[in-house]
């Protein structure tokens, strides 16, 4: 298959993943959907990576899923404190970081 | 044969990631996202990335997928309530014109070696080896940098989301390490071993083991257990 079938797929993820984060109103999701934008640029880079045929975009691949692997464990540890001051677990009810 | 693989992969991963805007419940958008990560590997390995693809299912699917399960659990996601708000109608419009745009960038794009198959295939690609050995090498400092922030996030997440003194009273502790003591612990009666059984008329004597001769009633005993 030709690499510009990958970055079509990639490009399609990405477009998903940004309208679930404008969309959706749960935190949970939202932070998937994050997850869904990180692994379409992954497939950006790894088509990248193949159709230079060097290594470097897998190496960046393997970077972005450590910084993914962050933010899923700073995202989820916010959760869980909104869970347990019994906050609205819910975008548009935490106004308060609106300023 | 690998046209018909790339469709099916293809087809889950956007599949999977429809899956994840559009469900309600957020515990079916957990397991459509693990669909979506496996079908992603599947076009990793279709591009010769085969460490990328192995780390995507264990880390992806594996590890991070089984602690957003946890935290779904926990915190009981439900269902969610529809947005009422005019919103609702403009955030797919702006993603679908993010689309557009990104297809119409790619499409006109000047680059020559997207409409071939890729660089010739030289083996050895994309195996732990070569991949190990850039890390090592050539990009050593964001590796070490990636580590780093790997000590962070696990350091920040424990400070948020431990539980703090003060925020919500520790009853369960509390009864734990405190237990409820009758009201005759610590008397003189109790010491004489003489009126706590009258107290609670519920509670039966135990008998008196071979081994220990009854002691006089008058002969303090030891707390009871």
């Amino acid at each position: 298959m030709a690499i510009g079938w990958y970055l079509v797929v990639s490009a399609l993820i990405f477009s998903i993943g940004a309208a679930g984060v404008l969309v959706r109103r749960s935190p949970l999701v939202i932070l998937l959907c994050l997850e869904l934008m990180l692994n379409a640029a992954n497939l950006a880079l790894v088509a990248f990576s193949r159709m230079w045929g060097g290594e470097d975009g897998q190496v960046f691949a393997l970077i972005v899923m450590v910084i993914a692997a962050c933010e899923v464990t700073v995202g989820l540890g916010l959760i869980v404190a909104m869970h347990r001051r019994q906050l609205p677990i819910d975008v548009d009810d935490l106004r308060e970081l609106q300023g | 044969m690998s046209a018909v693989l790339f469709f099916i992969a293809a087809i889950g991963a956007i599949a999977g990631a429809i899956g994840v805007v559009m469900l309600r419940n957020s515990f079916y958008s957990v397991l459509s996202l693990v669909c979506h990560l496996v079908s992603l590997a599947a076009l990793f390995l279709l591009l010769r990335a085969e460490f990328v693809a192995a780390a995507q299912v264990i880390v992806y699917a594996g590890a991070v997928m089984v602690l957003y399960v946890f935290v779904v659990a926990y915190v009981g996601g439900g269902e969610e309530i529809p947005t009422r708000s005019g919103l609702r109608l403009l955030g797919p419009l702006l993603a679908l014109a993010l689309a557009v745009e990104l297809c119409v960038a790619l499409l006109g794009t000047a680059l020559k070696g997207i409409s071939g198959k890729g660089a010739p295939y030289l083996p050895g690609f994309g195996t732990p080896e070569h991949i190990g050995k850039l890390f090592l090498t050539k990009y050593l400092f964001p590796f070490e940098v990636a580590s780093l922030l790997l000590l962070v996030a696990a350091i920040g997440a424990i400070v948020l989301a431990r539980r703090r003194r003060g925020l919500e009273p520790d009853e369960e502790l509390e009864a734990r390490y405190h237990p409820p003591l009758p009201s005759w612990v610590g008397s003189m009666a109790e010491a004489g071993g003489l009126t706590h059984f009258e107290e609670t008329p519920g509670r039966q004597e135990p008998p008196p083991s071979p081994e220990s001769p009854a002691r006089p009633e008058t002969e303090p005993i030891g707390s009871q257990s």
